[in-house]
């Protein structure tokens, strides 16, 4: 079975900044994989790369069989990848209601049944009807980061690309979000690709994952392996010390 | 050792364009020695007017109060607006969230480093220079020539907390308020790098996360609703008493659980009381 | 937080502050009514909206208000009186013909121009600005030139070609100073679409498939409008004072229409002796001035963007 996603020496250069350097991963239909390393390590870039929002300086990207290289990217792409950004409060127009954000989408491919797809999309986030008309403003980041997510699945992707989906949020809310991530994934068999600096929320979310540093793949392994720290690599090994919350270092 | 900063009953309180007040920090007391104190809470628990209200720097239409604030025996309730500007920056700084809005961004960064450092202290614009250079080495930048005469604007989000960081410590405070930095993981390795232990300065953290917070902190202060719900040694919080601290901890993804789905917090309205 | 209870004083108003608004017409009314509150906080700004609003119901009127005809007057027995005589209130001019009146009809003018002014030159501006800003490379480079072109001329001096060349009349003059008048609006429009072209929201567009056009007009556009529109209430007082410019030069508006400009052209020549002929069109043109600005300075504060902020 062709992978959902596969990244093939990909680099990424903006000017002379090299934000990626020969990045390889190969994601399986239906399987959940994480990114993890420190802020600028590429790991967004990637992400990025693959919607064509980065420009691609060497290598390819293949979805679903399907090769890209270089940026410009088909709508029918889009029905097929989605992303969800980190910043809640950044990934929403602070000028249009949630029914209009949620109707975009809809309207910018021909889809009808907007005011049904609509409720039930909010539904499906564990959003009431109170939201729909609310603007950005007038709600919390979680409320704010469910409308992002159902925004993202409005169009019934089967790729959704999460970048540090939960790392804005409060720990409390961190926790209903990734659950709706766990529930949303199961109920439509999504694969996703996931963004994160938190070794806990990587493990938790994901079945396998690269940790990257400096715009390069480090190490690939599975989640049961970091969980027993069955780790080769130096730096895998030190982002798995430094995740240890509670154990003081003197 | 007498304490660094003691505040008892400090409450922060603001006019609702609805009409009405709506109380922002409702009697929160800590004191703080020379050691790092977390201050945990979720968005809208007040914590940022807890740092601000600390740093003189709330907003004008806000009602500070407290039965006491001081910082090194001086009273900051009643100290002259003067005393209070010299007081910031010079022995008391703060990190703010956001990078991007504490440079300034028509003045390069060493620039600004060097003018920080040269309002507090009385030396020469060449031992400045070099002590802002000093510091921004200190930060893990590695070329601080090239960054001391770039613009905010020209470095990286990362880079440019650093710098914000070296400017805040240059002076070489007694205190250091870090308000939500916005990647805090990045602030603490920064912190961690300076060893602000050897420096003998006081660190108020404030963060939504519990673990980085626990990590890095000594104290812990767990704040819900404007209080102060669990005061508590980082080492001592799996004995942690209040449900919404026992809450938090168990709402967090661990490494090698399997809890699906994860337990969420289950709000009590008591807790707001 | 706690918020202690507030005294909800009409179920409207808690209908338009509601924070979970049931319809887009609520959501969209209760918007505009907090924009409303804040602009009304401030005493200036609500004094600036009532010179308008003065200005308009003047023009409405004009028929109703004013005394005397604006065009005929008693050549015989009103030349030159001054303020204050029974019957006209601020005096005659030259051609016997009532002050008053002839400054409320001519409110009708300074309205038609400004109005006509800021509805072509505000969005041509909007246009060229965003889609410069957005499209960015050589597109933006040949637009933003464009602009620089027009922006090196000095206003009035530049009005004064166009209506030279179009020939004298009001028309003419409204179309000569919206000529000169978009560049400043098309360089707002892009420096806002520069900042918001990188945002979050705008990359989430894009990966919904949309096309630049639809991203520009739908989502980027509704960025720019709260600069736009303080720039262009500012501008208004210069819109003004251009074309009192150009009428004052006999370009614009031709006698025997009240055109406040003209007023005080014509009336240069018996300033000395016969103040009032010049000097009531000047306080006119004046307190309309000041109204646009108080207005725009009150909208700036009133739209910023940062709502929901305390």
């Amino acid at each position: 079975m062709t992978d959902a996603l596969r990244v093939d020496r990909l680099g990424v250069a903006f000017d002379h900044f090299h934000a990626l350097r020969d990045v390889s991963i190969r994601v399986a239909r239906g399987e959940s994989f994480g990114l993890v390393g420190e802020s600028g390590s590429g790991k967004s870039t990637l992400l990025r790369a693959v919607v064509g929002l980065a420009p691609i300086t060497s290598g390819s990207i293949a979805v679903d069989g399907e090769v890209r290289a270089g940026q410009r990217r088909s709508r029918a792409f889009f029905r097929k990848v989605q992303m969800v950004f980190q910043d809640p409060y950044g990934s929403l127009h602070p000028r249009q209601t949630v029914d209009r954000l949620l109707l975009e989408p809809l309207a910018v491919h021909g889809i009808d049944g907007a005011e049904a797809r609509i409720r039930r999309a909010l539904d499906e986030v564990g959003l009431g009807p109170s939201f729909r008309f609310r603007y950005p403003h007038q709600m919390s980041g979680g409320q704010r980061q469910r409308v992002a997510i159902a925004r993202a699945l409005i169009l019934e992707p089967e790729i959704l690309l999460l970048d540090e989906p939960t790392s804005a949020l409060d720990a409390s809310v961190q926790a209903e979000v990734l659950n709706l991530l766990e529930q949303v994934r199961r109920d439509r068999g999504l694969t996703f690709v996931m963004v994160s600096h938190d070794l806990g929320v990587v493990t938790h979310m994901c079945e396998r994952l690269v940790t990257m540093r400096h715009g390069r793949v480090v190490e690939m392994l599975t989640a049961a392996a970091l969980a027993t720290g069955a780790v080769s690599n130096a730096y895998t090994q030190e982002l798995l010390r430094a995740s240890k919350g509670f154990v003081r270092a003197g | 050792m007498s304490p660094l900063l003691v505040v008892e009953n400090l409450r922060v309180a603001y006019p609702a364009r609805a009409g009405g007040i709506i109380e922002a920090v409702r009697g929160v007391g800590f004191t703080l020695r020379r050691e790092r104190l977390g201050i945990v809470c979720e968005s809208g628990s007040g914590q940022s007017q807890t740092g601000r209200a600390v740093m003189g720097l709330t907003a004008p239409q806000a009602r500070v109060t407290a039965d006491r604030l001081a910082f090194a025996g001086i009273d900051l309730a009643r100290a002259p607006p003067r005393q209070r500007r010299a007081l910031r920056g010079g022995r008391i700084a703060m990190i703010l969230q956001d990078p991007k809005y504490s440079l300034d961004p028509v003045m390069t960064i060493g620039r600004q480093i060097v003018e920080t450092l040269r309002t507090h202290q009385p030396v020469s614009r060449a031992a400045a220079r070099r002590r802002a250079l000093d510091m921004l080495a200190a930060v893990q930048i590695d070329d601080p020539e090239r960054v001391f005469g770039l613009y905010p604007h020209e470095v990286s989000g990362g880079m440019g907390q650093r710098a914000m960081i070296a400017m805040m410590l240059v002076a070489g405070p007694e205190l250091l308020i870090a308000d939500e930095p916005t990647s805090a993981l990045d602030v603490t390795v920064q912190l961690e790098v300076l060893n602000m232990r050897e420096r003998g300065m006081g660190l108020i953290f404030i963060s939504h996360d519990l673990r980085l917070v626990s990590s890095f902190c000594d104290r812990v202060l767990v704040m819900y609703a404007g209080r102060v719900v669990e005061e508590i040694a980082s080492g001592d919080l799996t004995h942690a008493r209040h449900p919404y601290t026992r809450g938090l901890l168990e709402c967090l993804p661990r490494i090698g659980d399997d809890r699906h789905p994860l337990p969420v917090l289950d709000r009590r309205p008591e807790w707001a009381a | 937080m706690s918020a202690l209870p507030a005294a909800p004083r009409q179920g409207r108003r808690a209908w338009l502050l509601s924070n979970s608004p049931a319809s887009r017409l609520q959501a969209r009314l209760g918007r505009a009514y907090m924009v409303w509150l804040r602009f009304s906080a401030n005493g200036l700004a609500v004094a600036g909206l009532a010179i308008i609003l003065l200005l308009v119901l003047v023009a409405i009127f004009a028929g109703l208000l004013a005394p005397h005809s604006p065009t005929l007057g008693d050549l015989a027995g009103a030349r030159l009186l001054p303020p204050g005589t029974p019957g006209y209130l601020l005096g005659t001019d030259d051609q016997g013909r009532d002050i008053l009146s002839r400054l409320i009809y001519g409110s009708r003018l300074t309205l038609f121009v400004v109005v006509l002014v800021a509805v072509i030159a505000a969005p041509v501006g909007l246009l060229v600005g965003t889609v410069a800003g957005y499209a960015g490379g050589w597109l933006d480079a040949v637009l933003m030139r464009i602009t620089d072109i027009f922006l090196a001329f000095p206003k009035l001096v530049l009005a004064l070609a166009f209506a030279a060349a179009l020939g004298p009349g009001i028309e003419n003059a409204v179309i000569a100073i919206a000529i000169t008048s978009w560049p400043p609006y098309a360089r707002i429009a892009r420096a806002e679409t520069l900042t918001v072209r990188n945002s979050d929201y705008i990359a989430a567009v894009r990966l919904v498939g949309a096309s630049p056009w639809r991203i520009v007009l739908r989502h980027v556009m509704p960025m720019c409008l709260s600069s736009l529109i303080v720039r262009v209430t500012l501008d208004m007082a210069g819109i003004i004072l251009t074309a009192a410019g150009l009428g004052f030069l006999g370009l614009g508006a031709q006698p025997p229409t009240p055109e406040w400009g003209a007023m005080i052209a014509s009336g240069r020549r018996f300033i000395l002796d016969q103040w009032w002929v010049a000097t009531m069109p000047g306080i006119a043109i004046f307190v309309v001035s000041l109204g646009f600005n108080l207005l725009g300075d009150g909208l700036r504060d009133a739209l910023d963007p940062k709502e929901g902020a305390q």
